[in-house]
């Protein structure tokens, strides 16, 4: 068949036509990508035998009931979720001011800096950044250092005393690696804000004002709402994000194990495999849970 | 109310209270500046803008008592019609159960009663023009302004929503600043007209004034598109003939033999197009001095023109005194 009897073929076949574009990404999306998603979450309806460490292939929910019932396990998902709670909360509060002025005062050259300044520190390996920041907030880094040339070193000491989140160094403390959060997952906040905020028309802010809004209300009754599609598609990224990563919490911070720890030592050097997959379970209901309350206000509804 | 704008190019005027004035002008004759400067969308370089005898150059579109209809119409997506129409009780802090029976009312006398739980997004564009209007109505403005209202809306539709607008208009007794580049609209619509060009205004006046002595060249071909006669062509009228305008409809057309009537004026040429628009057809006539005049026949009148058409010759003839002098 020449190329011509091919191309009219398809012309006048579309849904052929749809399949030939369509069939080899989603074999690969359906079998590669979904089913060794499926494969993982079917082992943590496994169970490892105590005697023989061997996984043991019938169906059980043993695995997760050790998950529920261990106060180590309940401790690590707590510790995970008020970890991805807070960066997510400090992402949003940073990222609104940045994303709304790129969107709606920033033009041309402006614009395009800040763009390039948002996404220049995705373009470096995450793994030197992570080191560099153990570096940077080390007892004897640039950060300490700055503080005491600014006469702050007893604020500093100060929030290092602090219970739970405080500890020797920032290096070494719940609040550096809040910061290292931050820090990594912010351009994920900013750009779908930006890209929200882009869309709102400048009329609707002006229909606002001309109706008597002053220009906190505007922002309260117009800008927030118009902005929270970009919000909840932002934080579902800094929010997973934090749920899963296992290498920030075990280069910077304090001891405790995070999610992402556990699944890397279950299935690594305990050969807990039934475990792991169930700890990764939990992310995703963790992010299940957080959509359908963000659905339930509305947060969708400018979709 | 009294309203006094001064905007980019030396331009002053007076609004008097409840007046429909328009501005008329091309795209980028400052038009809507000025619609913005009074909004307080915009704040002037130089010069003021009054309401109601107060200098209210610096003040915020927000403490103005001024409402705005916009050009897309500018409602939020993520609000009821109701909620919309509700939002500037709302921002100015009116308890619920009062704006919501105030906005049921709105939307009565735009004849939404009915629409209120509905989303913009899910009314046609005439709808949304009023839940537009009835937004903007509910504070009570001294001023409403008009941004092109009617600019998005069909072209039966449109003629629908200039009567009802009028007809608000004089119910409300609010005075009416409607910007446009639809003369046609400017016409029917308003009591003065104010034409934009280049930042300045070309002239003010009444509709009826507009048409039958505009001052200027560009105000005599904007409004009704009328036949110029200026330069070399004014002065192929005789020596002492200044810039004059003429309406197409008060041409017109003979045949080139035809004796001109003893108190007017003629011209030659050949005739370039006929269109034809029922009630009357438009004869495109390329002058022998190089311009193209357009003379408006009526039915009756075309049927003793047999013979002549396109690439024909013709004189076309007026009377002296329908010829309106220009300021160069």
């Amino acid at each position: 068949m020449s190329l011509r009897a091919a191309s009219t073929f398809f012309y006048r076949r579309p849904y052929w036509y749809l399949a030939l574009l369509l069939v080899p990404p989603l074999l690969w999306f359906g079998t590669v990508y979904l089913g060794s998603l499926f494969a993982l979450l079917a082992q943590s309806f496994y169970r490892i035998d105590d005697f023989t460490a061997q996984v043991v292939r019938e169906p059980t929910l043993a695995t997760y009931k050790l998950l529920v019932t261990q106060p180590a396990n309940i401790d690590i998902v707590v510790r995970t979720l008020i970890m991805a709670i807070a960066v997510t909360v400090a992402c949003a509060i940073i990222a609104l001011p940045i994303a709304t002025y790129m969107a709606r005062y920033a033009s041309g050259r402006m614009k395009a800096l800040f763009y390039v300044g948002v996404m220049l520190p995705m373009w470096t390996s995450y793994l030197v950044k992570v080191y560099a920041w153990r570096l940077l907030l080390a007892k004897e880094g640039i950060i300490a250092w700055l503080t005491a040339k600014l006469g702050l070193t007893s604020v500093l000491e100060a929030a290092l005393a602090a219970p739970g989140i405080g500890g020797p160094s920032l290096s070494s403390s719940y609040i550096g690696m809040f910061i290292v959060f931050v820090y990594m997952w912010l351009p994920f906040m900013i750009l779908p804000m930006a890209a929200a905020l882009e869309r709102v028309p400048g009329s609707l802010l002006q229909a606002s004002a001309d109706l008597g809004a002053r220009p906190s209300q505007t922002f309260r009754n117009v800008v927030l709402p118009l902005a929270v599609p970009g919000i909840a598609a932002g934080s579902v990224f800094t929010f997973s994000l934090t749920l899963g990563d296992y290498i920030i919490p075990s280069v910077v911070g304090a001891p405790g194990y995070f999610i992402g720890m556990m699944v890397y030592v279950q299935q690594g050097t305990a050969g807990n495999i039934p475990l792991a997959a169930a700890f990764s379970v939990v992310p995703i209901v963790l992010i299940f849970v957080y959509l359908s309350i963000a659905k339930r206000f509305g947060a969708f509804d400018a979709l | 109310m009294f309203g006094d704008v001064r905007a980019v190019d030396d331009v002053s005027f007076a609004i008097e209270p409840g007046e429909f004035f328009a501005m008329l002008g091309p795209s980028g004759s400052g038009k809507t500046t000025c619609l913005r400067l009074v909004a307080g969308f915009d704040l002037p370089d130089s010069g003021q803008v009054m309401l109601d005898g107060q200098d209210v150059s610096s003040v915020p579109p927000y403490e103005r008592n001024v409402n705005t209809v916009f050009q897309d119409y500018a409602l939020f997506p993520h609000m009821t019609v109701l909620e919309n129409v509700a939002y500037g009780p709302r921002v100015r802090g009116v308890d619920a159960a009062t704006r919501k029976q105030r906005a049921r009312e709105m939307l009565e006398l735009v004849q939404l009663g009915m629409q209120g739980e509905r989303r913009p997004t899910q009314l046609s564009g005439g709808q949304r023009q009023r839940v537009a209007l009835a937004r903007a109505l509910i504070n009570q403005p001294k001023v409403l302004l008009l941004d092109e209202p009617l600019g998005a809306l069909d072209l039966k539709l449109r003629e629908e929503m200039q009567i009802e607008l009028k007809g608000l208009q004089r119910r409300l007794g609010i005075t009416f600043v409607f910007v446009t580049h639809d003369q046609g609209e400017a016409l029917s619509m308003a009591d003065r007209v104010a034409v934009f060009n280049k930042g300045k205004i070309e002239q003010l006046a009444a509709p009826r004034d507009l048409y039958t002595r505009p001052a200027t060249a560009f105000v005599a071909r904007f409004v009704g598109s009328a036949n110029i006669a200026d330069g070399e062509l004014a002065r192929s009228f005789g020596e002492s003939v200044k810039s004059f305008a003429i309406r197409a409809e008060n041409i017109d057309v003979l045949s080139e033999t035809a004796a001109t009537p003893a108190s007017g004026m003629s011209a030659s040429g050949v005739v370039v197009a006929v269109q034809y628009h029922g009630a009357a057809s438009r004869w495109q006539v390329k002058l022998d001095a190089g311009e193209i005049w357009s003379a408006l026949v009526t039915e009756e009148d075309s049927r003793a023109l047999n013979g002549l058409a396109v690439g024909k010759r013709v004189k076309l003839s007026w009377p002296r005194e329908a010829a309106v002098q220009l300021q160069s």
